[in-house]
């Protein structure tokens, strides 16, 4: 007992004070909300679209990078002979609809409170079930790191728990496999109304890197409504805990 | 009797011509395997099917021998049927049943003949079940003539768990034989990861396929992309510099830091031991944010790249990572020490989920799962690549083959890793950390093998006359191990899944591909 008292001091308080004071510190090669200057573009230069492993750019007028896509890899930056594209240290990347994912990186609106009647319910207790139909597990690591001491999801009332009986709602991750379909949609009806879904990560958003493929859907939405979106290949633990908070209401200033 | 065997002689990252790889009869095939795999030494890699001629499938072996560091590479052409190799040789069972499932050819009087994955054949007009076109291929829903393992008998009862399990975690199903408590035998059922990944290479490298690598099984990022690098790299004849070849090894013990101390975490919480979960959750962070500061992901996304590293890491980066190394090294040292001094966790975890040596052997059961049960194989030492030729991290073993042996390894190696960074970090090598590296020379066959966290990550490439990938075959530990899992749990008490389940920790996703 004192052994574990001892080691209890050496490893110190851990707990991130997020949402509150000063926005946690990002390494410098971190890779958040992306920015585009197309002023930079030359005439006719289309390298970045070319370059992009899931079609995420597009050039339809102004250019802009669909977050949904986007594996928030280094190809399009790395094509540009410009330097029009840059990552920013902004995690702040969740949305309540998938075309706000759409964006040139300026007037990004982040996602919105639910109503003030399904804040009084869900504002302080949510659990949510977790489901990964196609994940690579890294979506899924970073979704229990937030049980962890460092985030403790449990001081804002968030839960994951086991059973979808006892769910307020999904958080998704992968593309949804042919072969996890099913189960979703089992686990979905299993859930209690009213319910929320959270797609979680490029492929709970598009299929990711395996959009297209004939073995999987091209994420949540072609099967089930989504409340929140949660962008990144996998996203960082604040970017999922900051969704989380904003859909709650927890968090309401937007990107600065 | 003579024996007559055919190979031909490679190394790890040695490309030969395809055409040099000899295509035996069936006879010739059976007998190279067994009599090579007949040494304790001696694994077998790969064993995967392409498409030959119009009604055959050209099936390549690769066995590695951790003695002298050989791989073998044989061939032979099969028709719609041959007799089961699994017979003779017990770790083929598994590449078997991909084979019947990928291109539909039945090994005869395999013992256990069932798909692995659950999807169409890449051959139209040729299924191991005789399905048709039409018929429609759901997980878990057995074809025709098969069924799941059953113990029939007074109380005897079946516990089914799965897809969707209790925690955040990836998708299977178990199927447990039960006489009250004790389980009598546990069947696996995996598939529902499947992205179809694995055919998509053909024809590659495209802009996608670094994609696919670092995404084949998420948590083995840099395993997978290191493996598909030095493939690539080996087949264009040209190394990566020595400097990013070290950033590698930093980048893949970072991840084996991480992913060990997760499990050395997460094990503490299966037997309810809750000071050591919590810590682990939160130093299992540190490593992962270490590799954050080198590529900017958590998992290393970005970070390898053919012809070596996206990202270097300067003199300062140098300081800061032996900084944040060294207090991760104590922390975590302090976190699992409570358990070894713990008496209530050492009685849940010794003699829990025993896999004897010699089940080791006869399944190939590798990586740390394999050192567990006292096998002495470890690709970083036997089949070195990279800059693990110049670095020797020593091997870690234990003779115990439970669940404590498997978390005492996980152990043992978090301090062989952390203490080779630390000193890795004060001596990198001079000079460029990427290169351009050419194209890929064609009608050649590559074994690229690394020794990712959970044991030996094999890639086979198969370049066509153009140089590009004719075929792209890619074996992760996993795919070896879901086996040991399975034979862990018989007499167990079906309460300790959970423990047993975490103690190899295998990838689902890496298994479906």
């Amino acid at each position: 007992m004192l052994n574990i008292i001892n080691e209890r001091i050496k490893q110190g308080y851990r707990t991130i004070p997020f949402p509150d004071g000063e926005m946690p510190k990002l390494p410098e090669r971190y890779r958040g909300l992306p920015v585009i200057d197309s002023k930079k573009c030359p005439e006719g230069c289309a390298k970045c679209v070319d370059a992009c492993p899931t079609d995420a750019i597009t050039m339809d007028g102004d250019m802009k990078i669909d977050l949904g896509r986007c594996l928030f890899c280094t190809d399009c930056m790395d094509a540009c002979p410009e330097g029009a594209i840059e990552y920013t240290q902004d995690f702040r990347l969740a949305t309540r609809t998938r075309e706000g994912l759409v964006t040139d990186g300026r007037a990004f609106e982040l996602a919105h409170s639910i109503d003030e009647k399904s804040r009084k319910i869900f504002g302080r207790s949510l659990q949510l079930r977790q489901v990964s139909a196609g994940g690579c597990n890294a979506c899924e690591a970073d979704i229990n790191v937030l049980g962890t001491l460092v985030f403790d999801l449990g001081r804002f009332g968030v839960k994951i728990v086991a059973s979808p009986r006892h769910a307020d709602g999904l958080i998704v991750t992968g593309p949804v496999t042919q072969n996890m379909k099913l189960a979703l949609e089992k686990t979905y009806a299993a859930t209690p109304s009213p319910k929320f879904v959270i797609a979680v990560g490029a492929c709970a958003i598009s299929g990711g890197p395996f959009v297209d493929h004939d073995e999987q859907n091209n994420g949540v939405d072609s099967i089930l409504s989504v409340d929140l979106y949660i962008p990144g290949c996998p996203p960082h633990p604040l970017t999922i805990l900051d969704g989380i908070l904003r859909l709650l209401g927890r968090i309401e200033t937007n990107a600065g | 009797m003579t024996t007559t065997i055919d190979s031909l002689r490679t190394a790890n990252g040695q490309p030969v011509a395809v055409a040099e790889v000899p295509v035996v009869p069936y006879e010739v095939f059976a007998e190279t395997l067994s009599t090579l795999t007949a040494s304790p030494s001696v694994e077998l890699s790969a064993l995967f099917g392409m498409p030959g001629g119009s009604q055959s499938l050209r099936v390549i072996a690769a066995t590695s021998n951790a003695s002298t560091g050989a791989i073998d590479l044989f061939a032979m052409d099969v028709g719609d049927r041959y007799p089961s190799l699994t017979r003779q040789v017990a770790k083929a069972h598994w590449f078997e049943r991909e084979l019947a499932e990928q291109w539909g050819v039945v090994p005869e009087d395999h013992p256990w003949l069932k798909p692995i994955r659950f999807h169409r054949s890449y051959r139209e007009g040729h299924d191991a079940w005789n399905r048709s076109v039409g018929d429609q291929i759901l997980p878990s829903v057995q074809p025709l003539g098969t069924d799941y393992f059953k113990v029939q008998g007074n109380q005897i009862h079946e516990v089914a768990v799965g897809p969707v399990h209790a925690g955040v975690i990836e998708p299977g199903h178990f199927r447990f034989q039960c006489h009250g408590e004790v389980v009598f035998t546990l069947e696996i059922e995996l598939g529902f990861q499947h992205r179809g990944i694995e055919r998509r290479l053909v024809g590659g490298p495209d802009k996608r396929t670094l994609h696919y690598m670092e995404t084949l099984s998420g948590d083995t990022s840099i395993g997978h992309a290191t493996a598909y690098c030095q493939a690539v790299e080996a087949l264009a004849g040209a190394a990566a510099p020595l400097r990013s070849q070290a950033i590698r090894v930093i980048a893949l013990e970072l991840e084996r830091l991480a992913n060990h101390t997760g499990d050395i975490g997460a094990l503490a919480g299966d037997v309810g031991y809750l000071p050591t979960l919590s810590f682990c959750g939160r130093i299992r962070g540190d490593y992962l944010n270490a590799t954050a500061l080198i590529c900017g992901s958590r998992f290393g996304r970005g970070l390898v790249r053919p012809g070596g590293t996206a990202f270097d890491i300067d003199d300062a980066m140098a300081a800061e990572l032996q900084k944040r190394i060294t207090g991760a090294y104590r922390d975590v040292t302090g976190a699992a020490n409570l358990l070894w001094s713990s008496a209530s966790v050492m009685a849940r975890f010794e003699n829990t989920g025993i896999v004897p040596l010699d089940m080791v052997r006869q399944l190939g059961v590798i990586g740390m799962a394999g050192r567990a049960s006292g096998s002495d194989r470890d690709a970083r030492r036997d089949f070195p690549s990279g800059y693990y030729r110049f670095a020797q991290l020593p091997i870690s073993t234990w003779h115990t083959g439970d669940a404590f042996a498997r978390a005492y390894v996980r152990h043992l190696e978090v301090q062989r890793s952390c203490e080779y960074l630390l000193e890795s970090l004060q001596q990198l090598p001079r000079g460029d950390s990427r290169r351009d590296i050419g194209p890929m020379k064609g009608d050649s066959i590559v074994v690229s093998i690394v020794e990712g966290w959970r044991g030996e990550i094999c890639h086979v490439a198969i370049t066509d006359h153009d140089g590009a990938f004719a075929h792209y075959k890619v074996v992760d530990p996993s795919f070896h191990n879901w086996i040991a899992l399975a034979m862990s749990l018989r007499n167990q008490q079906i309460s300790d899944f959970p423990l047993c389940n975490k103690s190899f920790n295998l990838s689902y996703c890496g298994h479906d591909l």
